[in-house]
């Protein structure tokens, strides 16, 4: 491979290094040279290159006549007859634009969705700034504390002239964000615990926290979410209940900790030996040499996979369908079960998908390119 | 776990155990008697606020449902099963539907895993482009989220079974599933399967004796094409001399629906694609990254010792790269696995399916649940001891 690098981007280097002249006529331009190396360099690899371009052509043209050529994009109220003829050959996005706010914002009350519409807002501009590594500082947390505490206010009101909106018609986007990042907020110190417990020379700690860890490991979300859903009210006191979003938000909780606390076990078991031994030389107790000298080496050092379960717990999220919460994707299924809509899911879910992708994606990126800004960081 | 060997030079050298709380020794017991004092107080508190929420609900206990009958009518099973079945039956039937969908998914996952991951190493851009854009498209949309769309494309965009589309002789897709012909068994093909059976058997003993040889006279055995002939060769050699039936029921639609052939429905269809698809980018992944970490230096060493490509695929780099691949993919295994519980989604009479229902019908959540986290976490343990056992026999022999 990389001889045929050399061969196109200093073809002079090369002619001279192999001692012949290569035949270049007025025709050779670079892109021609690049699709020589890169498409057409084996007879084998022009077959491969043709059939691939011909699949790829044949599915664009496919995904371009369905989504936009064919596709119906608004229709008069609920009048769906345009987008029944299509008989499947077209998008209706008509759909997206009736219930584009149904999907985001679930069944909150219509004259209120500028409320979700700012919690929103609020939780991008969240994770915007966290995301600048500048402002990684103590302050970063109150800035996190008011953004919640504006994101309570707003979902439920009752104060400062904002009607009441009771939890039940909460939906859409603002329930997958919660979920998402009160579930990694608040499971990160339970990882913490259970990942120090798990490396601890006391057996009966360690024990108990590789009894969890292994436990939760060994099940699917989905036993979590049911237990969430039909056992936690039989473990509580009588008289005391809690509603169903808190009780997910638990199971997720009590899920993306222990899968967290295996990340944190793979830096705190980086740590060289000899980072103990200076602390403990220093006279440290444990949780000094814990919180001053281990974990802040231990957890730069496994941000991107920390990244990687965060998004793995995002899209998990989407698992409470099951227990009948308004996320993101329930909203979507919902938005077709009216008779008029149905049989359009497809197009709900493709305007889900790219949302959930759009997270996705900017997370990934964004843990790849820390990745190799810490590398360089290392390679110094 | 550095402060250990500290500890101990702390205590006081001349006999006497030092009681007081300056003893780190001391103070560990101290923690965990608190730790297992608190964490037995919750159980304790959850155990007693669950018994008596069962008594003043008037909830029963028990396994006892298990052998009523379940009046619980399942799409597909595996075995032969009716509505008036019991419980136990039923549950069965759920657990041999996931352990269907999920064993198809890791044959399935792992070939289209290990092609993805050679795919993105191609020297050929429009390859290595297609394999990056699948993985990044797919790793990036929640497994849910696909299972709902395949599904809804079988149900809603597929035709009636009238209009079916009809790529192959006797395959037909509609919003029935997808109907596919059927092999009519006979005692041939029984014979045919026991002699390939033979055959592995044999060869792996071949393969034996070929390596102690080769190891005490340095004689090549023509391993590849032995194993071949006593796998393949041998049965289809049998299967001719037994006059090699094959003749398939093929589907065909009279009135509204197909009769013969075999079904796969929407559901197992959407469940199987989606958990295959979504598993192989990961694992492509793995398999990128595997083959990234035997050092080119191998290759090139391999080389000018004379060996060929294909051999030093074979006995260089593929033995290393599987040693970085076998780990992170036994827990896509385990993902794959768990991740077929959202088969209940929907509607695959898979294990939680069943449990789920099973659970509303009785009443019975606590032992619902606790069938469910059994099942998983049996099948979770099984899956980690066989790629263990794996994993030690291709480790690196170390002195």
């Amino acid at each position: 491979m990389s001889d045929t690098q050399s061969h196109y981007t200093s073809p002079t280097f090369a002619g001279t290094a192999n001692g012949t002249v290569m035949s270049r006529n007025l025709t050779d331009h670079p892109a021609v040279r690049w699709a020589r190396a890169k498409l057409f360099n084996t007879w084998l690899n022009t077959v491969v290159t043709l059939i691939f371009a011909y699949l790829i052509i044949k599915m664009v043209i496919g995904v371009v006549t369905w989504g936009v050529i064919n596709a119906v994009w608004t229709v008069p109220g609920t009048n769906t007859q345009a987008c029944r003829a299509l008989s499947g050959s077209g998008a209706c996005w008509a759909l997206i634009h009736e219930k584009f706010r149904f999907i985001m914002f679930g069944t909150y009350p219509y004259d209120e969705h500028w409320r979700p519409a700012l919690v929103i807002v609020i939780f991008l501009a969240l994770y915007g700034l966290s995301s600048m590594r500048r402002l990684w500082n103590r302050n970063l947390i109150w800035i996190w504390l008011v953004g919640l505490t504006l994101i309570g206010i707003l979902m439920w009101g009752g104060v400062f002239g904002l009607n009441f909106v009771e939890q039940e018609r909460w939906g859409g986007l603002p329930i997958t964000l919660i979920l998402a990042t009160f579930g990694i907020a608040l499971a990160f110190p339970l990882s913490i615990v259970l990942a120090l417990g798990r490396r601890s020379h006391m057996p009966a700690v360690k024990v108990i926290c590789v009894t969890y860890i292994e436990l939760i490991r060994g099940v699917p979300l989905i036993s979590l979410l049911f237990m969430a859903s039909v056992m936690f009210p039989l473990f509580l006191p009588e008289g005391l209940s809690i509603d169903k979003l808190l009780r997910a938000q638990v199971a997720i909780i009590l899920f993306a900790g222990a899968y967290l606390s295996e990340v944190i076990r793979g830096g705190l078991q980086a740590i060289p030996k000899g980072q103990y031994e200076a602390a403990d030389s220093l006279g440290l107790a444990f949780w000094q040499k814990t919180s001053f000298i281990i974990l802040p080496q231990a957890l730069r050092l496994v941000i991107p996979p920390l990244v990687n379960t965060f998004i793995g717990m995002f899209k998990d999220t989407s698992l409470v369908l099951i227990i009948g919460i308004f996320d993101l994707l329930n909203s979507a299924k919902t938005a077709t079960n009216e008779p008029a809509w149905r049989g359009f899911g497809l197009e709900a879910y493709v305007f889900v998908g790219v949302i959930y992708f759009l997270f996705c994606f900017a997370m990934s990126k964004y843990s790849q390119d820390l990745e190799a800004e810490l590398a360089r960081g290392h390679k110094r | 776990m550095a402060s250990r060997p500290q500890a101990a030079t702390r205590r006081p050298p001349s006999g006497g155990f030092n009681l007081s709380l300056n003893n780190p020794d001391v103070r560990a017991v101290i923690y965990q008697i608190i730790v297992v004092g608190a964490v037995a107080f919750g159980v304790w508190y959850l155990v007693s606020n669950t018994m008596a929420n069962l008594e003043t609900r008037k909830i029963a206990t028990g396994f006892g449902f298990l052998w009523r009958e379940a009046g619980l009518p399942i799409g597909e099973a595996v075995i032969e099963y009716h509505p008036s079945d019991r419980y136990l039956d039923a549950l069965t039937v759920g657990l041999l539907n996931t352990l269907r969908v999920a064993i198809l998914g890791i044959i399935f996952a792992t070939l289209l895993g290990t092609f993805l991951g050679i795919a993105r190493l191609s020297t050929n851009w429009l390859v290595a482009q297609t394999a990056r854009v699948y993985v990044e498209g797919i790793r990036n949309l929640p497994l849910l989220l696909q299972l709902l769309f395949w599904w809804t494309l079988f149900r809603d965009l597929f035709p009636g079974p009238k209009d079916a589309v009809h790529p192959l002789a006797g395959v037909f897709l509609s919003n029935r599933g997808v109907r596919i012909p059927v092999l009519i068994w006979e005692s041939a093909h029984t014979i045919f399967l026991l002699s390939v059976l033979v055959g592995i058997v044999a060869t792996v003993l071949v393969n034996r004796w070929a390596r102690q040889r080769q190891a005490a006279t340095g004689k090549q055995f023509p391993m590849v094409r032995a194993g071949l002939g006593l796998i393949l060769g041998m049965p289809l050699v049998v299967f001719l001399l037994l006059g090699a039936p094959f003749d398939l029921e093929m589907p065909e639609l009279r009135g509204f629906n197909f009769v013969g052939g075999s079904t796969l429905t929407p559901e197992f269809a959407a469940l199987l694609i989606g958990l295959v698809m979504y598993t192989a980018a990961f694992i492509g992944e793995i398999v990128r990254s595997g083959i990234l970490a035997v050092s080119h230096g191998q290759t090139e060493a391999a080389l000018a010792l004379g060996l060929k490509r294909g051999l030093v695929l074979r006995l260089v780099v593929l033995p290393q790269a599987l040693r970085v691949i076998v780990p992170p993919t036994t827990s896509q295994y385990l993902n794959l696995t768990k991740n077929s519980s959202l088969a209940v989604a929907i509607g695959y009479p898979d294990i939680v399916s069943v449990a789920n229902t099973t659970l509303n019908q009785t009443g019975q959540a606590i032992e619902g649940i606790a069938i469910i986290m059994l099942v998983y976490l049996s099948i979770s343990l099984s899956i980690s001891l066989f790629m263990n056992w794996y994993n030690k026999h291709i480790a690196l022999v170390e002195r």
